[in-house]
């Protein structure tokens, strides 16, 4: 992908915050797959099923051991995501949910950590965002010691790419006895994940933003958790034992896993988690991290060019607005060059209101970034500028 | 075929600077508001229909792109003096027009420069949002 070409220029692609590109070894992994190996799991007795199968479980020992060592049984697959949220309000929320029950989140969730709650039935009720593009700990204190049914947070923001103190909040959240779900879909890209020392109660993330491909996410809670909670979704693969008067389950994770999954969609997120373990993920984030700082001397230098105000730590994302352009006249513009940014609300309608802006553009950074590709992007910047001038 | 660089220099910059009926009317007998939830874009559109049942004026007034921006301001002018019914056969063949569906000819006047944008399929709800919003009036009077 990243050799094609867009709109007859080679492709400068600047969006991987809102899906990476896959290394080879993740589509030879799944091609393979189907050429090889291609049946349905925890059902054949036949080889292409019993490698199916043994496939699909060991991709659940990669991922437990990615986090940092949980066991396999805490996670589960899922479409990504959004869907684990809404199996977490559905079945963990929603049950024990009483009439004026909340949900603590932050002004900085994407949708898909506020929609979910409320169609649960739960008021959201937001953690502000500072100035400078941080959490109001103070507040998120006080917030939490008023009786919130859940905190859910954000890692790392879409939108800012402000990394959230989660062990903090965590703590905190501890303390007042209130369970800690975080979405981590911008986050498990960038940092080492432990969850083993975080403090979270669920984690939840996308296989596609993990150079992975989509269809496919991981929901890990903690056991005791998982296990009080009932099923979301029913069907085969998540039951013990069926007949017309009872059904009973079968144990975590599979009674979360009703009907066939994406077996070739958790073989190629298995085959991403292996590639990246492969890598020197201290070198990819100081690459990252010289990377962003350029970037944002880059933009600076352009002139009209407006940066939103974050923290220093950064998972990569430069958001900004152009004086006088809307985002969306940006975007297309820079298309025109072959340059792939985001432009818009991402996801996060709550935190533009909150920064005053109806849309911003989105740059963001990835292993495969190379400085050219910023540098392409103060150019075109240059350019909008003087078509608007 | 028209790149985006042109469509923006030929007419997009110069309405978006410039909308023209850029305000809201006095005596609105139809309004509507036009939205665009992927980008938060809004249109508030007023237009004021005459005794004999033609368009005496419109006005529009909202934040967005500068392609919706720009649709809405021709759109604005484009409307002056139409019968409702002549008012959405316009909209028809301008909807026609982004999507592919028909070649441009003079009916639809200046509004043929917005052609160049059916290549760019996420582009062009911008340039029919304000479109909608018009539907959208006519079916409510005040
Ligand atoms: C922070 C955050 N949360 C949730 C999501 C939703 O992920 P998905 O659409 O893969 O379910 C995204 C992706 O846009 C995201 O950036």
């Amino acid at each position: 992908m990243l050799r094609t070409t867009s709109r007859g220029k080679p492709i400068v692609y600047l969006d991987t915050a809102a899906s990476a590109q896959k290394p080879q070894a993740v589509l030879d992994a799944m091609t393979r797959f189907y050429e090889t190996s291609n049946a349905n799991i925890h059902r054949g007795v036949y080889q292409a099923s019993e490698q199916a199968t043994l496939a699909y479980d060991g991709a659940r020992e990669t991922l437990a051991s990615f986090l940092g060592g949980v066991a396999p049984e805490e996670i589960v697959f899922v479409r990504g995501t959004t869907e684990a949220i809404n199996l977490v309000a559905q079945s963990f929320l929603r049950p024990t949910l009483r009439p004026d029950d909340w949900v603590l989140v932050t002004e900085m969730e994407h949708h898909a950590n506020i929609v979910p709650w409320q169609l649960a039935g739960a008021r959201t009720v937001p953690v502000p965002v500072t100035d400078g593009g941080e959490l109001d700990l103070d507040a998120a204190r006080r917030l939490l010691s008023e009786g919130p049914r859940l905190l859910a947070v954000v890692h790392a923001s879409n939108t800012l790419g402000t990394i959230n103190p989660i062990a903090e909040l965590a703590a905190m959240a501890r303390n007042a006895g209130v369970p800690v779900l975080v979405d981590g879909a911008q986050a498990v890209g960038h940092l080492a994940v432990d969850l083993t020392t975080l403090g979270a109660d669920f984690y939840c993330f996308s296989g596609h933003k993990l150079f992975g491909p989509t269809g496919v996410g991981v929901l890990w809670g903690r056991r005791e958790l998982l296990e009080a909670m009932p099923p979301w979704q029913g069907g085969g693969d998540m039951i013990d034992h069926v007949s017309f008067e009872r059904t009973t389950f079968a144990p975590v994770p599979h009674k979360f896993e009703a009907g066939t999954p994406d077996i070739a969609g958790v073989i190629g997120l298995d085959a991403a988690v292996h590639w990246l373990g492969a890598q020197d993920r201290t070198a990819i984030a100081a690459h990252e991290e010289t990377l962003w700082r350029a970037g944002r001397e880059l933009l600076d230098a352009v002139g009209g060019v407006v940066r939103l105000a974050v923290p220093d730590r950064n998972v990569g994302i430069l958001t900004f607005t152009v004086d006088g352009a809307h985002p969306h006249d940006v975007a297309s513009l820079l298309d025109q060059d072959g340059i792939c940014v985001r432009a818009g609300h991402h996801c996060t309608q709550p935190l533009h209101r909150r920064l005053g802006l109806p849309a911003t553009v989105r740059a963001s950074i990835a292993p495969y970034t190379a400085l050219a590709d910023l540098e392409a992007l103060a150019a075109g910047l240059r350019r909008v500028r003087q078509v608007f001038a | 075929m028209a790149t985006m660089d042109e469509l923006y220099q030929s007419v997009i910059i110069e309405h978006d600077r410039s909308p023209r009926n850029f305000r809201r009317l006095e005596a609105p007998t139809h309004q509507a508001d036009g939205r665009n939830p992927l980008c938060g874009d809004e249109v508030h559109l007023e237009l004021r229909v005459d005794e004999e049942g033609r368009i005496a004026e419109v006005g529009f007034q909202g934040r967005g792109c500068a392609v919706s921006k720009a649709s809405a301001s021709m759109m604005t002018t484009a409307l002056g003096g139409r019968t409702l019914p002549e008012a959405l056969e316009l909209a028809d063949r301008f909807q026609a027009l982004l999507t592919g569906k028909r070649e441009a000819d003079a009916s639809l006047g200046k509004l043929k420069v917005f052609q160049g944008l059916a290549a760019y399929p996420m582009r062009v709800k911008c340039a029919t949002m304000p479109w909608h919003a018009l539907r959208e009036a006519l079916r409510i009077e005040l």
